[in-house]
């Protein structure tokens, strides 16, 4: 990346990451890049810096455009790691007269490095300090997606600093969402959502209409990940939030499965054939060979799921285990579901399915099909029953 | 009636209540169900401390 001016003496000074591909947990193909912006005015103010690796990026960036000691303000938007990691270190180089934060960010940074002496200013919604031309204005927004979340707002230059929202992980020399050739961008933008924020849905709803009703006007929203949203494309990714975070979706239906000895994949077939007789999207996605993060992503506008996993030991199958335990934590909603499995003896999966799925409020379409070891003609008979009380059931959500 | 507070910063009030979960203005901390959580982070009640 270079440096970028993205309004007048507003400049984005992050860093590429090129090479990341696995960022806990969630799959980064493209890879990221961890933004970061200088404003220039009688004060100088750094806005969120990067990971720890790649301090020297934002360093070289900025000796650019200012002698680094000169820089007066750092605003910490978020304390995560990929945003605060280089923290102690460019601390000691810009040596700022006063770091910007909010209260659980203050606390945070204590916890994460333990610097009682940095020069902490403890700001909340609606704070405003002069730059000179320019001003900053503070929004907190606590889970979106961390208790330390805030946003930063320059209304001479109408720039929503929107730290992890409205991010996506890609990396590019491109700055801006419109530059993009990569049509993949809004996939990007819906796996980040998808995987870091539908648990916070009820939050992102609030902040949208905390948005509207504070009057901020915006033409320009520069998240810190992936590429900047100006103009039409600022419209475009907030009207993706209001629909994902109303969990507007499609006639889709997911069919999510691992086997032992195939018997468990020969059910899955037949659902997803019944599936699709029955008028829905289909996707058959076989847990050994797709992501828990894609599986995620496709999750965010489907109706319904249908989870397969034979009988392992009493247990369902590890990787099922591994999906469902992510897919629980971003408590999606408005989603209907099934389980089906094979088993040898006891057969213990679709029952631990099913818990997992009341446990988080998600209505079973039914009640579930189990077959002892490799299905006959009347289990596939089964099976399609099961599909067809899907498609009912997602026909009526519509 | 006391205020309680949740890691995440969210302070739940009792006069307020949380309509968004459907609990009623002027319910106890105590009184709320086992199985609520905060509307903010999704902490269970047992992480919460009196503020
Ligand atoms: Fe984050
Ligand atoms: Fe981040």
């Amino acid at each position: 990346m270079s440096v970028t001016e993205i309004k007048e003496n507003v400049f984005s000074v992050g860093a590429v990451d090129w090479n990341i591909r696995d960022f806990h947990g969630y799959s980064t193909e493209k890879g990221t890049t961890y933004n970061s912006y200088l404003i220039k005015d009688e004060k100088i103010a750094l806005v969120d810096t990067v990971k720890k690796e790649f301090k020297d990026d934002l360093l070289f960036h900025l000796s650019e455009l200012v002698d680094p000691e000169k820089i007066d303000y750092l605003i910490v938007n978020h304390v995560e790691m990929d945003h605060s990691g280089s923290l102690p270190e460019i601390m000691d180089i810009i040596k700022p007269e006063k770091l910007f934060c909010s209260k659980n960010g203050h606390k945070a940074l204590l916890e994460h490095f333990h610097r009682e002496d940095w020069p902490y200013e403890i700001v909340k919604t609606g704070d405003t300090i002069k730059l000179g031309k320019k001003t900053v204005t503070f929004l907190e927004t606590p889970m979106l997606h961390w208790p330390d979340s805030m946003f930063t707002y320059i209304p001479e230059d109408k720039l929503l600093f929107s730290s992890d929202g409205f991010g996506q992980h890609i990396a590019s020399t491109e700055r801006y969402a419109d530059e993009l050739n990569d049509c993949d961008l809004m996939h990007q933008a819906a796996k980040y959502y998808s995987n870091i924020l539908t648990v916070f849905s009820p939050n992102v709803k609030r902040l949208l209409a905390k948005v509207a009703e504070m009057g901020i006007e915006i033409d320009m929203i520069a998240p810190d990940h992936g590429v900047i949203w100006r103009g039409e494309s600022c419209g475009e990714i907030i009207s993706a939030y209001e629909r994902w975070c109303n969990y507007i979706s499609a006639d889709k239906v997911l069919v999510i499965y691992d086997s032992m000895w195939h018997s468990t994949e020969k059910m899955a077939k037949v659902i997803g054939s019944e599936l699709a007789r029955g008028g829905l999207e289909v996707k058959m996605l076989n847990l050994k060979v797709n992501h828990r993060s894609d599986i995620m992503t496709d999750v965010l506008d489907a109706k319904a799921l249908i989870l397969g996993s034979s009988t392992l030991n009493n247990n369902m199958l590890p990787v099922m285990a591994d999906f469902i335990t992510y897919f629980k934590g971003l408590r999606p909603k408005n989603k209907v579901v099934a389980a089906f499995g094979s088993y040898g003896w006891s057969g213990e999966a679709v029952k631990h399915i099913n818990q997992v799925m009341e446990a988080i409020n998600l209505p079973l379409a039914h009640p579930g099909v189990r077959v002892r070891n490799v299905p006959r003609p009347e289990h596939f008979e089964e099976c399609q029953e099961l599909a067809r009380a899907v498609v009912a059931a997602v026909k009526e959500m519509a | 009636m006391a205020k309680y507070e949740c890691p995440c910063g969210y302070i739940y009030d009792p006069e307020e209540g949380d309509a968004e979960s459907g609990i009623e203005a002027g319910t106890a901390f105590e009184d709320l169900p086992d199985g609520w959580v905060c509307p903010q982070c999704g902490a269970a009640k047992e992480d919460f401390w009196k503020a």
